[in-house]
């Protein structure tokens, strides 16, 4: 009886758990199966590289909005990046066991924050301070609404992630090795340089990796700030109009134009090929590298 | 000599810049949205649904979003958990010897964490309208369901990996099933199934991009599944899209109950982590 209770209970978890996991081929295949309309007027290599977006005319350009996630995804890994980098560097190798207690929640509490909450904030912040400050500098006018203002916020929205990938990389680094390099008279820098980041250089890759998963798929904080602007930027000041942001903003008009809803769902399919790939590769780094510091 | 040690201090004083900007993106983030929001915070806000004219800037609050949102975060959680549970216990104590295939399972939920929320959105719009299901607090639930299941299966392996192979082997070698034995462990880890409750709750209240299609929004507060259900971060999205002054307000009104009723259960979350890690250790 108990046997039998422990078989099926077994059978009822596998199910369960093929079910979940089944979730990434039947996510896959359902976008794609209502993407099969666009597809069969217009091929993929069309529908990327084409700029013109005349939903009416039954026209779908992809390639504003993928140069719009580009550039926004672009600015903020070039933002967070180094900022990440040094803030992960002197969490491990400098500061004080104090410091870290009070600093690392905090960096945790971030990543909690709800996207649209980082809207307002850029809304709020970022785009007056684009508006007034930065941008005067370079252009003649901006209303602050651009792929700038949304690479900011993806900036500072990523911050946790590659924080915390960095930092936890680092700390697998062995003592002995920075160790010897101290001993033979290399400052810390010196050997922060020469030891550490070379050592964690797969790890720093993986997390911009992921990062830019994370920054491809971000929709709201981005459609608030960015503009939304079907034309491909020029300029960091340039309003753009990311892939989300696209499917966001049109889902209510999406059912009344032909052909409206099978480009919105073939959007959600790129989404969802770029992400997977990105998280395959940054998946296969990883793996290699805890083989290479067990082995 | 004196050019390394300039070196040192340059980078040096690099990190620490760096660091403060991080940290301090926290503060500047929470800092202006408490700025904005509190002046526009009033009691009715939290107590009261949008009356006539809200929308204009007539009175009203928007309780509808608040209990909206409690619902459908607080639903997918319940569902998102029994179906996470069981998965979790699989992966972990079903599986002995078949390394490979457990680790594949876990990789697949990682790359099902890394999926945008707008991607569920888009999935969970398929599946209601494959079911005839029109935008509704249950379409809402099982978007945000997809999300959160990730989210729970990852750390409910995490908490289960932290209980002592010991017990588990001491469960066994008295003679209990391994179910039995599984249910030893959920014993054990209370306290980290909470921690993961209150991660997905968060993540689920505070998420737009999946409920914008399912969910719909409404001004009253929804009675039955299949009535549209307005949430928080999207009455804060439309508020902010107004151009009437006083209703942006309190966009910015509702942003800060937002950020308080996350903040809280992620701080409630962290407490949990460290005092469940100081258990074990």
């Amino acid at each position: 009886m108990r046997l039998l209770k422990d078989k099926i209970l077994s059978k009822l978890m596998l199910v369960f758990t093929l079910a979940s996991v089944s979730l990434l081929l039947v996510i896959g295949i359902g976008l794609y199966y209502h993407s099969i309309p666009l597809l069969q007027k217009s091929s993929w290599g069309e529908l990327v590289t084409s700029s013109v977006w005349k939903p009416l005319k039954g026209l779908f350009g992809f390639y504003p909005f993928i140069m719009g996630t580009l550039w926004v995804t672009g600015i903020a890994i070039v933002i967070a990046l180094p900022l990440c980098l040094f803030t992960a560097l002197y969490i491990v190798e400098y500061a004080h066991a104090r410091i870290k207690r009070i600093l690392v929640p905090f960096v945790n509490l971030l990543s909690g924050i709800p996207p649209v909450i980082f809207g307002v904030w850029g809304v709020l912040f970022i785009i007056p301070l684009i508006q007034k400050y930065i941008a005067p500098h370079f252009v003649d006018y901006s209303t602050g609404y651009s792929v700038l203002a949304g690479g900011i916020v993806l900036a500072v929205m990523i911050f946790p992630l590659i924080v915390s990938i960095i930092s936890e990389v680092l700390r697998t680094i062995p003592k002995e090795l920075k160790d010897a390099s101290l001993s033979l008279g290399a400052t810390q820098w010196e050997t922060i340089k020469n030891v550490a980041l070379r050592k964690a250089l797969p790890g720093i890759v993986t997390a911009v990796v992921l990062a830019i998963s994370r920054a491809f798929g971000e929709t709201i904080a981005v459609l608030m700030v960015c503009g939304n602007n079907a034309v491909v930027p020029n300029s960091v000041f340039d309003p753009g109009y990311p892939l989300p942001a696209l499917i966001a903003n049109n889902y209510g008009e999406m059912m009344s134009i032909p052909l409206y809803d099978s480009a919105l769902m073939f959007a959600a399919l790129l989404l969802f090929i770029i992400i997977l790939l990105f998280n395959i590769i940054s998946r296969v780094i990883l793996t290699r590298l805890e083989r290479k510091l067990i082995g | 000599m004196k050019r390394r040690k300039l070196e040192e201090l340059f980078f040096r004083s690099l990190m620490v810049i760096a660091t403060v900007v991080v940290g301090g993106s926290f503060f500047l983030i929470v800092g202006t949205v408490f700025i904005k929001g509190a002046p526009y915070m009033t009691w009715d806000m939290l107590t009261k649904t949008p009356g006539g004219g809200f929308y204009i800037g007539k009175e009203g609050g928007i309780l509808n979003a608040i209990i909206g949102s409690l619902y459908v975060a607080g639903g997918a959680t319940v569902l998102g958990l029994i179906i996470s549970i069981p998965v979790a216990i699989f992966i972990n104590m079903y599986m002995d010897g078949k390394k490979f295939l457990s680790n594949t399972l876990r990789a697949a939920f990682d790359v099902l964490f890394g999926i945008p929320s707008i991607v569920y959105g888009a999935f969970g719009f398929l599946i209601m309208v494959y079911f005839g299901i029109r935008a509704s607090l249950l379409g809402g639930i099982i978007a945000v369901t997809l999300l959160v299941i990730p989210i729970l299966v990852r750390t409910l392996d995490e908490v289960i990996r932290t209980v002592p192979l010991e017990l588990r082997d001491a469960a066994l070698s008295l003679g209990a099933t391994r179910w039995e034995m599984a249910k030893v462990v959920l014993r054990q880890i209370r306290p980290g199934i909470l921690t993961a409750i209150l991660l997905s709750f968060g993540r689920a209240i505070g998420d737009v991009a999946s409920v914008l299609f399912t969910a719909g929004f409404s001004d009253n507060i929804p009675t039955s599944l299949h009535e549209p259900a307005a949430t928080l971060p999207l009455a804060i999205f439309f508020q902010l899209s107004s151009p009437v002054e006083e209703v942006q307000g309190r966009g910015y009104a509702s942003a800060l109950i937002l950020t308080i009723i996350v903040l809280g259960i992620t701080i409630l979350a962290e407490i949990l982590i460290k005092k469940f890690s100081k258990h074990n250790i």
